[in-house]
């Protein structure tokens, strides 16, 4: 039987070295190609993933349910039941009244400021306005909801560590001494809390030992230079270091020890600080704060009086808090009201419109976003009615129009490099020019359009260029053949043709236009402005300035905002694609 | 003057593009109500020439004219004539169809439109209908006159662009291998098309089939290398060809 095959071999025989490694390669390359698209969308979903989970503390709002006396002698003496008048009385008393009256057991002037931190500085405007909307509820004793501070808002989102309840299960005595309370159980239920004191003793010491062992570095690197010291005078000192450090080391090596040692068993009292998880007692409607403790027995503050004279509980509560006083901004007698009013119902939390609906603020639970989202919007408009025809024009003529000598590669040359400009030298010239000589106002949306307008224009033309290029020729010849002009050729042709990929190209110019920064900080766009905008010459902020803006304010409820503000801009942006698309969609199909 | 006066007069026409002497001399004087067929082998200068006949060759910037190129008597590259006047009364086909990405109504009524040649809704919805007719796709289209006139067939859009062409009414139609992406039953609809039409215009016709310029042409012009080598009556030249290189190329010597 003769062979059928010649030099190439048999097709089936599928185990030669080159076949072998050149589907390797396919393969290879094909998994490098997964890789940087699950690479990509990893990195996607991350950000989208820590941008929303950032901006869910945003999504609500808290208000505290206090009842208000509306005293018709100190709102209104006269009786007039005008708006004018109400709206100028003095309701930010009011409302410290109104917290004052609701927790009469809270004394002192820091321990007031913090009761009366609770409610947003927002809040008597509103109360104001209520009233003055309807002055029949003067003279009455109504519930009014406040809205609750930045501070309150984020305890109740969890922001501060939660109240996490420890055992209770002995009888809790309580027998008053002095300005404190004793407290007492009949089960070991204190132990359990004095040893988490105690573990919290070992970290501090060994906090200590580190401290002590940067000492000792200390003590070695100087004893080494006084060991190759020469002269005397060198000695000495670098001996005085070593005289010095070891006694730190020694202090603090003490210290550790005596940590450690009260840190073994169950034994002896211990102190409660600020820097202690603190540990509250609920017990007959009333609050008390642990201040000492051991084994058996504590010590404690009244922060919220007990509404029974008993000096014995069977049912009582036993909470931790998950941070220390000193590391959250809440303190806990502010912790004990938010609890007290939750308790009875007072708390409510809603979907926060207000976020949508306001301008900015400098108090988190007051600022929205809407005043930036104008700003953005209108912002957006001029630039659009500026680059887009300015653009398309310009990419028409360059195309359809223009010789192509000298001059024009020189023009398109430029174009491109004035693309790749900085977007900050934009607004040093929108400063100097439209600013400085036009006198155009300061941080309006116009200037801000207009500079952006400039900084979109190359993308524009370049992306209009390349579309008007992309239509076919036999096009031209078919409606110059039938005797239409140039101009009409490039209008009811050309332009119809290429206006997709105009329109994408324009869609990628406007969306790098809304999402810069740097050049409206240059024109003003960045100052604090709590008015929406009417128009385009009145002050506004953009949204990735307020989004700069916030992620600087110190006011941690302002974390959530930026996220809010994020996602609102990403929404902007997804609804300027939508509108992309649909535009496309539309014009191409017209035929 | 008995002899029938020439629609169109080409004198010393030469063609440059750039540095490249694309036309050399030509002459030739073409009948009105005639097809004329322009043949030659690739790169001869056939379709420029065409071009020059309604300046399509202008929006070619390295491009340039001299000579004179009378229509009616007129020369159509003086500086009063506007190109686009010479062009409604010039028109042109190309050798692949390029409809409008439009309805096939608005591909025949823009060229009306634009020239005004319409006045109501009826006059064009005639003019369209007319033009159909002529172009021989009335039937297999008039249902569908909002379809879009890329949808339609090679041979189909080609009648198409045909009918777009006269819809102007011209009293030219040049034609630039009309044929050429065609099949051969379509390629029959268009030169019987071709015969009609010469009843109402003069026809100038750039092909490659030498058969087709016999099947539809009156008068043939031989171009070769630049140069008008041969023009007379297209029996004549298929038959008793003057020049010798004619004669190699109706034989298929040359090209």
């Amino acid at each position: 039987m003769s062979k059928t095959y010649d030099h190439h071999g048999s097709l089936l025989k599928t185990d030669n070295k080159r076949l072998r490694a050149r589907r390797f390669a396919e393969y290879r390359l094909r998994f490098y190609g997964l890789a940087a698209i699950s690479l990509a969308g990893l990195a996607l979903f991350s950000l989208l993933f820590s941008v929303i989970n950032q901006a869910r503390g945003a999504v609500t709002e808290s208000y505290l349910t206090l009842p208000v006396m509306l005293s018709q002698a100190e709102l209104d003496p006269d009786g007039t039941g005008d708006t004018k008048t109400l709206l100028r009385a003095d309701f930010a008393g009011l409302t410290k009244d109104t917290l004052k009256a609701r927790f009469p057991a809270i004394k002192g002037r820091s321990e007031k400021r913090a009761l009366y931190d609770l409610v947003s500085a927002g809040a008597p405007f509103e109360l104001a306005e209520w009233v003055a909307g309807d002055p029949s509820f003067l003279g009455q004793t109504v519930p009014f909801r406040f809205l609750a501070s930045d501070v309150t808002d984020l305890y109740l989102k969890g922001s501060f560590g939660n109240l996490v309840p420890s055992t209770a299960n002995g009888r809790l005595q309580i027998e008053p001494d002095g300005k404190t309370v004793r407290l007492r159980s009949t089960e070991d239920d204190f132990t359990t809390a004095l040893l988490g004191v105690k573990r919290a003793l070992l970290s501090e010491a060994a906090k200590l030992r580190r401290q002590a062992a940067r000492q000792n570095n200390g003590v070695q690197v100087f004893q080494a230079r006084a060991d190759a010291a020469i002269d005397e005078q060198p000695r000495d000192k670098a001996l005085a270091e070593v005289v010095k450090r070891t006694a730190a080391r020694d202090a603090l090596l003490t210290q550790a020890e005596q940590l450690e040692d009260r840190s073994k068993g169950t034994t002896g009292t211990e102190e409660l600080s600020d820097d202690n998880l603190s540990m509250l007692i609920n017990v007959a409607g009333g609050w008390i704060k642990l201040e000492e403790l051991d084994a058996a027995q504590a010590k404690g503050r009244v922060l919220i009086p007990l509404n029974s004279a008993e000096t014995s509980f069977d049912t009582w509560s036993f909470f931790i808090t998950e941070q220390p006083e000193s590391a959250r901004k809440i303190s806990d007698t502010q912790i004990v009201a938010i609890e007290e009013l939750r308790a009875a119902g007072a708390v409510d939390q809603v979907f926060n419109w207000r976020f949508f609906t306001s301008g900015d603020s400098r108090e988190p639970e007051l600022a929205g976003i809407w005043g930036a989202t104008v700003g953005s919007l209108l912002t957006m408009l001029v630039t659009f009615a500026l680059a887009f025809p300015i653009g398309v024009m310009a990419a028409i003529y360059l195309e359809e129009f223009a010789p192509k000598n000298r001059i024009t590669d020189f023009i398109e040359v430029n174009i491109n490099n004035l693309a790749a400009v900085p977007s900050i030298v934009f607004g040093l010239l929108g400063l100097s020019v439209f600013l400085g000589v036009f006198g155009v106002p300061r941080s309006a949306p116009l200037a801000g359009g207009i500079v952006l307008a400039l900084m979109t224009l190359p993308t524009i033309i370049i992306a209009a260029r390349a579309a008007i290029r992309a239509v076919p020729p036999s096009i031209r010849d078919a409606a110059l053949g039938v005797g239409a002009s140039r101009l009409q050729t490039t209008f009811h042709h050309v332009l119809p043709l290429a206006m997709p990929g105009i329109l994408t190209g324009t869609i990628i110019g406007m969306a790098q236009a809304l999402g810069e920064t740097a050049p409206l900080i240059m024109i003003g766009m960045v100052a604090f402005i709590v008015d929406i905008p009417g128009s385009i010459t009145d002050s506004a902020s953009v949204l990735p300035v307020q989004v700069f803006r916030w992620s600087d304010f110190p006011e941690r409820a302002f974390e959530a905002k930026t996220g809010a503000a994020i996602c609102v801009l990403l929404v902007f942006l997804v609804v300027m694609n939508l509108i992309a698309i649909l535009l496309r969609r539309r014009f191409e199909r017209r035929w | 003057m008995n002899e029938p006066k020439a629609k169109i007069t080409a004198r010393d026409v030469q063609v440059f593009y750039g540095e490249n002497h694309a036309i050399k001399d030509v002459n030739v004087d073409i009948q009105h109500k005639t097809v004329t067929a322009f043949i030659g082998p690739s790169g001869c200068g056939k379709s420029t020439f065409l071009r020059c006949l309604n300046r399509m060759n202008d929006t070619i910037d390295i491009c340039r004219i001299t000579g004179q190129i009378m229509i009616d008597g007129e020369d159509i590259y003086d500086k009063r004539v506007d190109p686009v006047q010479l062009r409604a009364k010039v028109g042109m086909v190309f050798q692949k169809p390029n409809p409008f990405p439009k309805s096939i109504y608005d591909n025949i009524a823009y060229g009306p439109r634009i020239h005004g040649l319409a006045k109501t809704k009826a006059d064009l919805d005639e003019i369209v209908e007319t033009a159909l007719k002529r172009a021989a796709l009335w039937e297999e289209v008039k249902d569908r006159l909002n379809a879009p006139g890329t949808g339609l067939s090679g041979g189909q859009q080609q009648r198409l662009c045909i009918a777009r062409a006269i819809a102007t009414a011209p009293e030219i139609l040049l034609m630039d291998e009309p044929c050429s992406a065609l099949d051969p039953i379509a390629t029959a609809q268009v030169e019987e098309l071709i015969s009609e039409l010469r009843a109402n215009f003069s026809v100038v016709i750039v092909t490659h089939s030498m058969q087709q310029a016999a099947r539809v042409s009156q008068k043939t012009a031989f171009f070769h290398l630049g140069n008008l080598v041969e023009f007379g009556e297209t029996g004549q030249i298929f038959t008793n060809p003057v020049d010798p290189r004619t004669e190699s190329y109706i034989t298929g010597r040359i090209g």
